[in-house]
């Protein structure tokens, strides 16, 4: 099919309604092609997750409202499907891992029927213990044939996101969506986690949303990057170009503020003040507060998202 | 001398089964650790979870019971200080915790709060001295004096941090025991409360014993730093050795598995296989030889010591050199 597999134009996201809706997407705009890797990264109530589970229209509505916008999956407008075309997306085209994998699974049920139970909604010619076995297989669980038969409490946190990757790959989706998967695991579990993903997207040519705060693990995995700050993408570019030179200022304060591996040990540049609330986001530019090279004139008015070279998008009127 | 000096320190807890509530085994969260921290020093405690940091820092404080072992404090032993005497010991050592929203009573004001401290061990000979005292103490914190009449929900997660270390210094401690004081903050915050502790440190003069599993935070901030396993110390060195030259096969895959910004790195990652064994059972031997990459036969059976493989590096490994 041409064209991307995912587009999402200029989508604005409120919660509440009237005099009392807050704001945390204002205008993002993304896409991407089959088998690519974008990774969303920000910090806390930057929206990012929020952008995230609306590609499947995960969040309830109310309180979230979509002022605006198109979230186009396989060319169709995701905001204007109904439930049953819903169902018929969510595990079928885009499928989630999301960052607590211990409070994504039931405790009730044994991991493989849980598995087997995605299976029968979307692939029911393929509900077989066997199918089961093999999806675990494939995720690296050892002894998938007594592993299946545990609870997820019987299971370690990296275990456990295996099974939901499992899980999540049982619909065959073209589009997986993996919201900060690695964030509540300890390092070495970090480092298997991210190495899982990207085999899987080489195997299976399956195209990645990857959600995260942590700039260090998008360098092994993503193609492209998009950085959000205060419900805006202020920076979207190929991920080495950006890492290698990143053009906002914003960009630029992140990856100065992480003390590095063997680095020089001198006073780690922090980024005064503290990451706007939605609904209380800065008139004029959104970093112009926190900004090291902010001028007057960035309070005045928000700059645009514009092509500085050709494929890198940055959103200031000074780019770096 | 030393201003702290663990010997031999064991925490067990009792894993209980049953109706009865029958000792079932034990898990072994601190398991014979020692280690010294010298007046103005920073000591790095790193580790995966449930390896047994956060026991450490807290049965160092005295908020966990220690098993066995001894601790030394300024010369003079504190593993069984109870009551009256403890608490006017506390005055020495104090903690930072990990969540902000937690760790402060949200019923108080932050002038309570920090003055609770300063009540107990009498440091203010009057009101206004008291005042004085959080209004100089939220000021070295980089917070305003106003702040004392306001709620611990009014503020954002650093601050709430920040206020969190006033309450500490209050007393004037020798020791600030950390526990992993920046991971629940946003990555641009980090680096402000990494850097007002590093000032304090140079201001004041307290020693750290800082508990955190990011190990380039530990580098940073560290003169040594201090891995575990399992409950056991498996290296110890200064940080700069460490992240240079690690000699245990844990520390080389835990210091490869770090994620780098910078994507022209060519860093041969070293991805263990397995997780970290249950501490109820650990394995025998070395704890760390299901893992290993270069495990041998012996290290299935004899736990390796802790041996100084360089002056002032150690290592409890067979194979370490």
């Amino acid at each position: 099919m041409p064209g991307p597999l995912l587009e999402i134009r200029n989508l604005q996201l409120d919660f509440g309604r009237g005099a009392k809706a807050v704001r945390a997407v204002d205008g993002v705009s993304f896409h991407i092609d089959p088998g690519e890797t974008l990774c969303l990264v920000g910090e806390s109530g930057c929206g990012k997750s929020v952008t995230a589970l609306s590609v499947a229209r995960l969040l309830p509505s109310p309180p979230a409202h979509y002022a605006g916008g198109q979230i186009l999956l396989e060319g169709q407008d995701v905001l204007r499907m109904d439930k049953q075309q819903l169902r018929r997306i969510r595990g079928g085209v885009v499928s989630y891992v999301f960052q607590e994998p211990g409070a994504s699974l039931n405790p009730v049920f044994r991991v493989g029927h849980q598995i087997l139970e995605s299976l029968k909604l979307h692939r029911p010619e393929a509900a077989k213990a066997e199918e089961v076995v093999r999806l675990l297989k494939l995720v690296g669980i050892p002894a998938p044939e007594s592993r299946m038969r545990d609870y997820p409490h019987q299971m370690s946190g990296g275990m456990q996101q295996r099974v939901m990757i499992a899980m999540a790959l049982a619909s065959r989706p073209r589009l997986l969506i993996a919201d900060e998967p690695t964030t509540a695991l300890d390092v070495t579990i970090q480092a298997q986690i991210i190495e899982l993903l990207r085999d899987l997207k080489q195997q299976f040519g399956m195209a990645m949303l990857l959600i995260t705060h942590n700039l260090g693990i998008v360098g092994d995995i993503a193609d492209r990057l998009a950085v959000m700050y205060a419900g805006q993408i202020v920076e979207l570019a190929p991920a080495r170009a950006l890492l290698a030179r990143p053009l906002h200022p914003y960009t630029r304060a992140l990856m100065n503020s992480v003390p590095e591996l063997g680095g020089s040990g001198g006073r780690l540049q922090a980024i005064g003040g503290s990451v706007p609330l939605p609904g209380q986001f800065p008139p004029g530019c959104r970093f112009y507060p926190r900004c090291p090279s902010a001028r007057p004139e960035c309070a005045d008015k928000p700059p645009e998202l514009r092509e500085v070279e050709p494929g890198r998008w940055v959103r200031s009127f000074y780019s770096l | 001398m030393n201003l702290l000096e663990v010997q031999n320190l064991k925490v067990h807890f009792p894993v209980k089964h049953g109706l009865f509530s029958r000792v079932a085994g034990h898990v072994k969260a601190v398991d014979d650790v020692s280690l010294t921290l010298a007046p103005g020093e920073t000591l790095g405690l790193v580790g995966e979870s449930g390896c047994g940091k956060t026991t450490l820092g807290r049965a160092i404080v005295r908020l966990i019971e220690p098993t066995a072992g001894r601790i030394l404090f300024d010369g003079e032993d504190i593993t069984a200080l109870k009551g009256g005497a403890l608490r006017t010991r506390r005055r020495g050592f104090q903690m930072i915790f990990q969540d902000p929203y937690s760790s402060l009573n949200p019923r108080m004001t932050v002038g309570e709060i920090i003055g609770e401290a300063i009540d107990i061990h009498r440091l203010a000979p009057d009101r206004a001295a008291r005042e004085k005292r959080i209004g100089e103490l939220l000021d070295a914190v980089g917070l305003s004096p106003l702040h004392a009449l306001r709620y611990p929900h009014e503020f954002s997660g650093g601050q709430r941090q920040r206020i969190g270390i006033a309450r500490a210094l209050a007393v004037e401690p020798k020791l600030i025991v950390c526990d992993e004081p920046v991971s629940a903050l946003d990555v641009s915050v980090q680096a402000q409360i990494i850097n007002l502790l590093q000032d304090l440190q140079r201001q004041r003069g307290p020693a750290y014993l800082f508990v955190a599993h990011d190990l380039a935070v530990v580098e940073h901030i560290s003169h040594r730093v201090l891995v575990m396993y399992l409950g056991r110390v498996v290296e110890l060195a200064s940080a700069r050795a460490i992240i240079s030259a690690p000699k245990h096969p844990y520390t080389q895959a835990l210091i490869s598995a770090v994620p780098v910004v910078d994507p022209a790195s060519k860093r041969r990652r070293i991805v263990l296989p397995g997780d970290v064994p249950s501490p109820i059972h650990p394995p025998p031997g070395c704890p760390f030889h299901p893992r290993c990459p270069v495990a041998e036969a012996r290290c299935g059976s004899e736990v390796p010591p802790l041996r100084e493989v360089e002056p002032g590096h150690f290592a409890a490994c067979h194979l370490a050199k």
